[in-house]
């Protein structure tokens, strides 16, 4: 084998080598690290399997905001205009977070069917609203028209 | 009036844009003078025009014309006149217009400093730098244009988001994109390297100031992002993985893993196809990046369905331009390619390691910022990539990075013994683990695995540098003068990885022994944290220019010795609605001691937040020794003595064929 051959294979070697490790290590914390997304109608529906970190979203619906005295806890409800969840917070809520608006939250459905979030998320778009909640809203406007039959369908995206 | 001035200047730079792509080209492939000759008055023109269509903009923003469309949107009747500026690249349209005059400045650099290069490799370089000035002012044009007009023109304007109003986010961008649109410097020299079928001898010392230039500038861009994160958000976070963050972080990865592939080839002539392949990659990254974070797609992939004249622009604009560049490259590698040979154990075995891990970790962080996008445009649902997977990819894979980069410089090029390595590193590899261990100990911390590996490996770094300066000045008499003496491509290298250690130092500690707490505190209250004592005295109002905020006054103290009081704030922005935390922070080259309002509970108490990061100024401080280190780097003398000698030489009228030694 000339030098210039072995080198080759050298070469060929390492960056083989590289690619196996990193493809090893991706794929092995792809799969623990997917965070799927629901809106509180498939979490309804029983879709979501108990005690796996999943992120749902939704408008915070005016008025269910209550705070326990005495610690962080806080309590609010999420609907996607069709359906709705409870959830549960411990910490101190984002700055973009109030009645009404869309918010994103990341935990556990418990098998009392109250959602424990272990973070809130308010990133937004222009529209202040996250995208996956503004395609829920959608998803249950939709479906509450075809129920109905053609009505002026709502307009789920609030513009402040 | 002036808006309009600006569009049209626009379209005179595209004009330019277009004689300066096709014409010096065609003069390279027919080996016409006078036509190659265009390249540096087009760009001239070009930038001239470029500059005053952002003039344009950044008058319509100082004069509050709410007319145009993208000044209400990002700016305010009561928004101070430094934020009025820098909102001029606070969104989108405005953030490409600047995208596309640093490109031109850029290009006009180029034909500036080339003076000494082959006319018809110029020419090339211009041309193709020209090709993406037209694609992005096509862009700009047809689908992104920040001077339409909004009439009835808006009364006061929407504001700049309040996030933006910040020194950290008034530089940060721009230093972003000259680092970004550098990177388009090596791509050129790259494919005009591949359009001429051939790699000229001295390519590589052409090309490796600009590169150094460009990821220096990337370096500063991310590490400012970072610091802004840090203290603006009220987190106490530096890096989220985030994919706005993950688009300037991989084709710094690319760059990094460049920089190191030209100085094989600098040095042995080995590597040629891959640092070209290499040039590809990092502008190619760069380019996706910008796109990433400046179209939308990242917010929801769907955002192109409202506007599918964006997506199919940038999308064939993409396939064009890296498309074109990896089928060049796949057509014409075979003729650049060649080069020095090395035995398996030398430093270019070294070096090839290096960059393919850096170039997998970016495949990997590609991976994971792209997969939620493919996966919902292809309808597997709306999933997104926890941060987690990242870490759990990224420090298995730049764990040996580190480490090479202490063994790098003391490895010979082409052959080197490794039994006579390890005799040499032993003492070394001993002192790194019994002194990390040591210290840790010292600090009467907590033992932890990952914090004494980090550490033993920032000690490892410091003693292969150590080690790699006494074999220099071993056998000089006066060693003192030998150290002023040494060259500053080595000092830079030096200084860069020395960062390296520094970075991983603050990275572990802030990690394994940052603390943090969120609790509710009334006036008088107190919580104590990492051995400081932080009490809440109060929380009053203090209006702002165009804001009103709720000044908090907590006392820190530690053994009963006063510390610093800090005022966190609370503000609120009238015009968006939008509160804002604005954290307070005692930094410290040990510690940063940081503080941030939640809200208001019942009964005076706030919600508040309070963190003890340990050694995170190290994290932004190592990162601005590598881009020092960058900046001494590009200035060796032998780039300045080589343009110096050559524009003597044909000032002169004769053509020298001289060239400082290369190390």
């Amino acid at each position: 084998m000339t030098p210039r051959r072995r080198q080759r294979m050298v070469f060929a070697g390492i960056v083989l080598a590289g690619v196996a490790v990193a493809a090893v290590l991706s794929f092995r914390a792809i799969g623990d690290n997917m965070l799927f997304y629901y809106s509180p109608t498939k979490l309804r529906s029983g879709e979501v399997p108990l005690g796996e970190t999943v992120r749902i979203g939704g408008l915070v619906v005016d008025g269910s905001v209550t705070r326990a005295n005495g610690d962080l806890t806080v309590r609010f409800d999420l609907t996607d205009t069709a359906n709705t969840v409870a959830v549960r917070y411990i910490g101190i809520l984002p700055d973009l977070f109030r009645e009404g608006q869309g918010i994103v939250a990341l935990g556990r459905l418990g098998p009392n069917g109250v959602f424990t979030a272990e973070e809130v998320l308010a990133k937004h778009d222009e529209k202040y609203m996250p995208p996956e909640v503004a395609d829920s809203l959608k998803t249950a406007s939709a479906a509450r028209s075809a129920a109905t039959g053609p009505t002026a369908a709502l307009a789920p995206e609030s513009r402040r | 009036m002036i808006p309009e001035l600006g569009h049209f200047a626009l379209i005179l730079a595209l004009v330019l844009a277009i004689i300066q792509t096709v014409v010096p080209f065609a003069g390279a492939v027919r080996r016409v003078p006078a036509w190659m000759n265009v390249a540096a008055p087009a760009a001239f023109g070009q930038a001239l025009f470029q500059i005053v269509a952002f003039g344009a903009l950044t008058y319509a923003f100082i004069v509050k014309d709410f007319s145009v469309l993208y000044v209400a949107t990002n700016s305010n009747a009561e928004l101070p006149l430094m934020y009025r500026i820098s909102a001029v690249w606070g969104a989108h349209e405005g953030s490409l217009l600047l995208w596309s005059l640093i490109l031109s400045f850029w290009t006009l650099a180029v034909a500036a400093f080339s003076r000494s290069l082959p006319a018809a490799f110029t020419a090339r370089v211009i041309a193709v730098m020209g090709f993406i000035s037209v694609g992005f002012l096509l862009f700009l044009l047809v689908t992104f244009d920040p001077f339409e007009r909004l009439l009835p023109a808006a009364p006061r304007g929407q504001d700049l988001n309040p996030l933006l109003q910040d020194i950290g986010l008034i530089v940060h961008p721009p230093m972003l994109y000259m680092g970004y649109v550098g990177m388009s410097v090596p791509f050129a020299f790259a494919l005009a390297a591949l359009f001429e079928g051939r790699l000229d001898p001295a390519w590589t010392r052409w090309t490796r100031p600009w590169t150094t230039v460009a990821w220096v500038f990337l370096t500063v861009g991310i590490t400012l992002g970072s610091w802004w994160a840090y203290y603006e958000l009220g987190w106490g976070g530096w890096w989220f993985w985030d994919p706005v963050e993950n688009a300037s972080f991989m084709p710094w990865l690319a760059a990094t893993a460049l920089i190191h592939s030209l100085a094989v080839t600098e040095k042995r002539g080995a590597f040629r196809a891959w640092t070209v392949l290499l040039a590809v990659f990092s502008f190619s990254l760069s380019l996706l990046g910008t796109f990433l974070v400046r179209s939308g797609v990242l917010v929801s992939v769907h955002a192109f369905a409202t506007d599918p004249a964006r997506g199919v622009f940038i999308l064939a604009f993409l396939a064009i331009v890296i498309g074109g560049a990896l089928s060049l490259y796949a057509w014409r590698a075979s003729q650049v390619s060649g080069g020095g040979e090395f035995e398996l154990f030398s430093r270019e075995t070294l070096l090839l390691t290096n960059n393919v891990l850096l170039v997998a970790a970016m495949g990997t962080i590609l991976l994971g910022t792209l997969y939620p996008l493919i996966s919902e445009s292809l309808g597997w649902g709306k999933l997104s990539v926890g941060a987690p997977y990242f870490s759990m990819v990224f420090i298995p894979l730049m764990a040996p990075v580190v480490l090479l980069a202490a063994l790098g410089p003391l490895v010979r090029w082409k052959r080197d013994h490794l039994g006579a390595l390890v005799k040499r590193m032993r003492a070394a590899l001993g002192v790194s683990i019994v002194l990390g261990t040591a210290l840790m100990l010292m600090a009467s911390a907590p033992v932890s695995m990952g914090a004494a590996i980090a550490l033993a490996g920032a000690l490892w770094v410091l003693s292969g540098v150590l080690h790699s300066l006494w074999d220099q000045l071993r056998n000089r008499r006066s060693k003192w003068q030998a150290l002023l003496r040494l060259p500053r491509s080595y000092v830079g290298m030096t200084l860069a990885h020395l960062g390296i250690g520094v970075f991983v130092v603050g990275v572990a500690a802030v990690v394994v022994y940052g603390e943090e707490r969120d609790v509710r505190l009334a006036p008088g209250e107190t919580v104590t944290l990492a051995g400081y004592r932080f009490e809440l005295l109060g929380v009053d109002a203090h209006p702002g220019p165009n804001y009103q905020a709720e000044r908090g006054k907590v006392r820190v103290s530690r053994n009963g010795k006063p510390v610093v009081v800090l005022a966190p704030e609370k503000r609120n922005y009238p015009v968006q609605g939008q509160p804002m935390t604005e954290a307070a922070i005692d930094p410290g080259l040990t510690r940063d001691l940081y503080v941030s309002l939640g809200e208001r509970l019942g009964d005076g108490a706030w919600s508040v937040r309070v963190y003890v990061k340990p050694f995170v100024r190290w994290i932004w401080l190592g990162a601005l020794m590598m881009a020092l280190g960058g900046v001494l780097a590009a200035s060796d003398r032998r780039y300045r003595a080589e343009a110096r000698s050559h524009a003597r030489a044909a000032a002169g009228g004769t053509l020298a064929g001289a060239g400082s030694m290369s190390r």
